[in-house]
């Protein structure tokens, strides 16, 4: 299946922060086909770095989508059932508007100058995209990581625009121990010389401090065992210690290399804005009443975490859940064992494609 | 003891799922009602009553295989442990509680039981009769703790952790002032009407307050 990567624009955003965006780009794909009825849409919601490309091969770049393994032809999403959509994040740096866009008012990019946004700023984006496809509700948004929050989002301040929810490895607010990885990548950014307050699009981009922050989010993606796995103490292309700061481990080595691939499709100031929307995220709003946050929501939910889990813990999947079962909510939770640790909703797939699968098989005979 | 009541039987639910206390389930609830079933297994019942009688189905189980099982199956159910999850329902929210071959596995019976009745309007609990004869004569010539046939475990792995018999609950339900609305008693895939206490493998009650 080749795919293409498509672009809506929008005239104007209204932003959380009281200001707004004009001329709004919005690059997405889609798979499948809606029905007469326009009652099989599912938008697909992706991760920190992920982009529109959620499956298929693009027909840019030759390369599968981020959750192939997840979506097409009789997979968990699948699109000879479901029309499937997936789109850039506003402040993103894969087609859609983002601090690396040109501002049209002065033709230059945004860089700093771009606003800063929330988690509801970009399911708000979502939302105008879904009204141009020219659907009303959508059977169900489904996403790992930043998209369970996107998910979360779209349930409450939509209720009637979605039948279905699915939150993966998420959480409904950044706690301390996000905010601080966060801000150690953020730091990682700015104190790089080439970062220059963020004007680096007509020169070196911060290409070394993206990269250390990169590092940092691989290391909060695995596990200890995954980690232990896949590396062990096991030294990279040499015998005995190099008795100097070269690579010396297989670790060493994976983290540098994920690190340049990063930032050769990623923009640093899109490190910096995104990760604060979802530093700002709280679907309590600062209340803390969990409850208050979903009594509007009509989703049905289904919700998983993974047992490796660490930067985004079931704790904080089974609060969500304990919330929705209190209000007689319709909800379905499981945690999934996995030793792949936060990544697992990206690469360790078997049992979450059986549970979404037929949670959304369900969902369509109830409530398309 | 509550006279036991003789129903039509819609064999298809137990046929289907090859259990006699599910065929009777399936009889007793209501179409169109909302069903929480404790320890729901891979939510075979469950999946049958949304299909079958439309509905409003949750289901929660401690294993985390069988929780996700359920779910593949299309039924809302989610990995707890039901000595703690109960707390978290509002008064009422339940037509029907279902706790089906499970009560003895509880930690605090009377607990789960006054909780099922004030999360639902009504409790269905299945459970085995550890007052049949074949029990009791086991004990009686063996000497050893009884297996029987419908939970064949060794004392030391069994998930069993509360004996009783028919006659046991009979009593806890008068002392408790629970209404027994209707009762049936299973010896295999047969109904008993006659000394249950001795005769019946397991029990079915549909109780409220």
């Amino acid at each position: 299946m080749t795919v293409e990567t498509h672009t809506a624009q929008f005239e104007s955003i209204s932003l959380e922060n009281g200001t707004s965006l004009s001329s709004v780009l919005v690059a997405y794909q889609t798979y499948g086909e809606l029905n007469a009825a326009k009652s099989n849409a599912i938008l697909i919601l992706h991760a920190f770095s992920g982009d529109a490309h959620a499956a298929g091969i693009s027909h840019e770049t030759g390369k599968p989508g981020w959750w192939d393994n997840m979506i097409g032809p009789g997979k968990a999403f699948d699109t000879e059932k479901y029309f499937m959509i997936c789109s850039n994040v506003l402040g993103g740096c894969q087609g859609t508007t983002g601090p690396s866009s040109i501002n049209s008012e002065t033709g230059c990019p945004y860089a700093m100058s771009f606003p800063v946004i929330t988690m509801g700023d970009m399911v708000r984006v979502q939302t105008k995209l879904i009204d141009f496809l020219g659907i009303e509700r959508l059977l169900a948004v489904a996403g790992g990581s930043m998209g369970g929050m996107q998910a979360l989002e779209w349930a409450v301040t939509y209720p009637d625009r979605v039948a279905a929810a699915v939150p993966i490895a998420t959480t409904a607010r950044h706690t301390p121990q996000q905010i601080a990885f966060n801000e150690v990548g953020r730091q990682a950014i700015m104190a790089d010389p080439d970062w220059n307050d963020g004007n680096y699009y007509s020169s070196r981009p911060p290409n070394r401090g993206l990269a250390i922050a990169r590092m940092v989010g691989h290391i909060t993606y695995m596990s200890d065992e995954s980690m232990r796995e896949k590396f062990g103490r096991r030294l990279r292309e040499k015998e005995k210690f190099g008795f100097d700061f070269s690579v010396d481990f297989e670790v060493e080595s994976y983290l540098r290399y994920r690190g340049s691939q990063f930032v050769s499709r990623f923009d640093a100031n899109s490190y910096l804005y995104i990760t604060k929307a979802e530093d700002y995220f709280d679907l309590t709003n600062g209340t803390g009443s969990l409850a208050s946050a979903f009594s509007k929501a009509k989703a049905r939910f289904l919700v998983i975490s993974f047992s490796s889990d660490w930067l985004y813990p079931s704790y904080q999947s089974q609060e969500i859940v304990r919330v929705l079962r209190r209000s007689n909510h319709d909800v379905a939770y499981c945690e999934l064992p996995s030793n792949y640790g936060h990544d697992a909703f990206l690469v360790d797939v078997a049992e979450q494609s059986e549970v979404v699968r037929g949670f959304l098989a369900s969902t369509y005979k109830e409530r398309a | 003891m509550a006279a036991a009541e003789q129903i039509v039987r819609k064999p298809f639910v137990g046929e289907l799922l090859g259990r006699e206390d599910f065929a009777i389930i399936g009889d007793i609830v209501e179409p169109n009602s909302k069903v929480l079933d404790l320890g729901c297994g891979e939510g075979e019942l469950l999946q049958w009553l949304a299909e079958n009688k439309g509905v409003e189905a949750r289901g929660v189980e401690i294993s985390a295989t069988k929780a996700q099982r359920a779910i593949a199956r299309g039924v809302s159910a989610y990995q707890g442990d039901i000595d703690e999850v109960l707390e978290d329902y509002s008064d009422q929210a339940f037509d029907y509680v279902i706790l089906s071959q499970t009560l003895q596995e509880t930690r605090n019976p009377l607990r789960v039981l006054r909780e099922m009745l004030r999360v639902g309007r009504r409790a269905i609990v299945a459970f085995p009769n550890f007052g049949h004869w074949s029990v009791r004569l086991s004990l009686l010539f063996t000497g050893k703790a009884p297996k029987p046939p419908l939970f064949p475990y060794e004392w030391y792995d069994s998930p069993n952790i509360h004996f009783l018999t028919v006659d046991d609950f009979d009593q806890l339900a008068r002392k408790e002032g629970f209404t027994v609305e209707r009762c049936y008693f299973i010896a295999g895939r047969r109904r008993i009407t006659l000394l249950p206490n001795v005769l019946a493998e397991e029990a079915v009650y549909l109780v409220r307050k």
